[in-house]
């Protein structure tokens, strides 16, 4: 298996007090909450923290693209790929994703992760997303075309990195006389392009379609929920008449190792619960805008809206599988029991969620690199025997 | 006197249209919550038109279509109509976004337009004067800030919604986002050709309107001069509902 250190990189220093009337840290809460100074030290801090991951073992460093938000501080995760790709010599570096459909080009996206992958010779990882509802709201772009935009931006994207230009490419929403990407990717035909979901059906569809299986990645969730939307992949692949690689299949989980369970429980309490209970939370109308999801499934969101809005204690979110926390002993007999039961071949551990400090990210990351990473490294399924005719 | 219900069907797009009463013909274009009743206005109204109720495209009852992705493609749809409908020319009366709407017709078709009505209507953007982010409100806070009269707020909340109700918020709701979210409410080229708007025109605002600014009416003022604008007191977004005899007043004065 392949495991990666996967940063969200949140604003660790907000207020937490001083904004708690806010209902949400997305779209409209105040940048003057935003201290420049502490976000400094911040970026620095957590670059050090990918790039140590490097040093630990970690076969790859993950980042992500969120925007007007203290949940994140990669507006441009171009920008912290970038800064990674210099810093480290071996590991992979995952864009999880860039939101195709929020910029006003993709050609730009095709051109910036090419230029990654030259530059790393050929280690990037290239996610694409669509965003979240409420990147919507703050880009301004519309909803109801989301989904139409994601599908022509990568077919744009994959054509320029694989088709020899120039050529001509004519869509609905990007129209270009010159498709000819100077630099080519270095990886042939292209980055592996991985993609990042809550579990949408149209998502899922779209990934396993035996001209992409591109690794799909179920986000923050219960394990329950992971099981069923990996086994929704492998099923939705058998489908289309092929059957799916543990490759094409990842989970992104938060981690937290210490001394004993009580004491990781202890530490990592009010760090997780201000990550869930907080930085992800937002209203529903910010969370799903008009046409950003079929109106079938907002319908079910919205009846699942209380459950959704309900606030989590770290015991029910450990319980449940949305969290893995303990011992090293604890948590590799978690993920060892997880990975039994679903096979996937990438695990991104989110070893820092909401405000966790330094010293308590830096020991966890080492008790985990030290006495789980190298067991669940070796975790893989022999290939199926193809029977003899 | 009850409202005929036909559904019409033009550009392979089913319509639902409600129309009832004599004399000229007279559309009221809703806005973005649509029009699924009949309101007490329209009964007015139809007293003295030939009043005609569509559901737009993408709104209520009435389909929706691949072909509507703008509000250029509404305007030449309702120019199509009114050829279905053999109908040369007509009063408009829009509200919000149908106010837009009558816009975007009447500077393609002058000609077809006799009058035109606009109560509180969206179309044009006043920088630093937007409109209330109707997106993001909840439906209770959408329901307080479109009146000013707050008992017709609550009056609203307690109506159950009924699941094929729910389903035509949320179809509403999408096409209103397709229309209308970037620009939000606005064409930035609209008020370029209102030039062109030669006939009748009457803008209608409530003074406590918490959706579209005044400012809008107002620069709507300043591009149709001849335009009368008239603001009332006590009302929010939707004066048809909080004073149907203003309104109806109104209407009948402009479109006489």
């Amino acid at each position: 298996m392949q495991v990666i250190l996967f940063h969200l990189m949140s604003y660790a220093d907000l207020d937490f007090e001083a904004t708690k009337d806010h209902e949400t840290v997305w779209v409209n809460l105040p940048n003057k909450y935003f201290d420049p100074v502490k976000g400094h030290q911040l970026y620095n801090r957590y670059l050090d923290e990918l790039e140590y991951g490097e040093v630990l073992g970690f076969d790859g460093v993950a980042v992500n693209e969120h925007h007007q938000t203290a949940y994140g501080l990669m507006p441009s995760p171009v920008v912290m790929a970038s800064a990674l790709a210099r810093r480290t010599k071996k590991v992979k570096i995952a864009i999880l994703g860039s939101a195709l459909p929020l910029r006003e080009h993709p050609i730009t996206v095709a051109e910036e992760h090419a230029m990654i992958d030259v530059i790393t010779g050929g280690r990037l990882i290239s996610g694409f997303v669509r965003g979240i509802g409420a990147e919507y709201h703050t880009f301004g772009i519309n909803p109801t075309i989301s989904h139409d935009r994601f599908h022509e931006a990568h077919d744009l994207i994959v054509q320029a990195w694989t088709r020899p230009g120039p050529f001509s490419f004519t869509g609905r929403h990007y129209n270009l006389e010159y498709v000819n990407l100077w630099p080519r990717p270095f990886q042939n035909p292209h980055p592996p392009i991985w993609v990042p979901s809550q579990g949408s059906k149209e998502t899922i569809d779209w990934a396993a379609l035996p001209d992409h299986r591109y690794t799909y990645l179920q986000t923050f969730s219960p394990a329950a929920v992971v099981e069923k939307y990996l086994q929704a992949y492998r099923d939705t692949a058998q489908g289309y008449g092929y059957e799916a690689a543990d490759s094409q299949l990842g989970w992104a989980v938060p981690v937290y190792v210490s001394d004993t369970d009580e004491q990781a429980r202890k530490e990592a309490k009010v760090h997780f619960e201000l990550f869930r209970n907080r930085l992800l939370k937002m209203p529903i109308e910010m969370l799903l805008p008009p046409g950003y999801t079929s109106r079938d499934s907002l319908k079910n969101l919205m009846k699942a809206k209380a459950s959704l809005s309900q606030d989590l204690t770290i015991d029910k979110a450990i319980e449940m599988g949305m969290f893995v926390c303990g011992t090293a002993d604890t948590v590799r007999q978690m993920l060892e029991d997880h990975w039994s039961k679903m096979h996937f071949d990438n695990l991104l551990t989110m070893m820092h969620f909401g405000s966790l400090p330094q010293d308590l990210t830096k020991r966890s990351m080492e008790m985990f690199a030290k006495d789980v990473l190298p067991h669940i490294q070796k975790l893989k399924r022999t290939e199926p025997a193809v029977a003899l005719a | 006197m009850s409202f005929q219900e036909t559904f019409i069907t033009l550009n392979e797009c089913r319509v639902r249209i409600r129309r009832q009463g004599k004399g000229t013909p007279m559309i009221y274009l809703h806005g973005a919550d649509g029009a699924a009743m009949i309101q007490p206005f329209m009964e007015t109204l139809a007293q003295s038109y030939d009043l005609i109720v569509p559901e737009h495209p993408g709104f209520g009852q009435s389909d929706e279509t691949p072909w509507l992705e703008n509000m250029h493609d509404m305007a030449y749809f309702y120019l199509d109509l009114l050829d279905h409908l053999q109908l040369p020319a007509v009063h408009l009366v829009g509200s919000s976004l149908g106010g837009w709407l009558a816009m975007e017709i009447a500077i393609r078709a002058p000609h077809r337009v006799k009058s035109m009505f606009l109560s509180a209507p969206a179309g044009v953007r006043v920088a630093n004067d937007p409109p209330g982010d109707i997106f993001l409100w909840s439906p209770e806070q959408m329901a307080r800030n479109l009146f000013h009269n707050q008992a017709l707020a609550e009056k609203v909340l307690a109506i159950p919604l009924s699941e094929e109700d729910q389903n035509i918020r949320l179809k509403n709701r999408h096409t209103t986002a397709l229309l209308a979210w970037e620009p939000r409410l606005h064409d930035p080229c609209l008020h370029k050709w209102l030039h062109r708007v030669k006939m009748p025109v009457s803008i209608l605002w409530g003074a406590q309107d918490k959706i579209m600014p005044l400012a809008c009416g107002e620069k709507l003022k300043f591009h149709m001069p001849h335009a009368h604008l008239q603001v009332i007191d006590q009302c929010g977004h939707l004066p048809q509902i909080e004073h149907p005899g203003v309104f109806c007043a109104a209407v009948q004065h402009n479109a006489a």
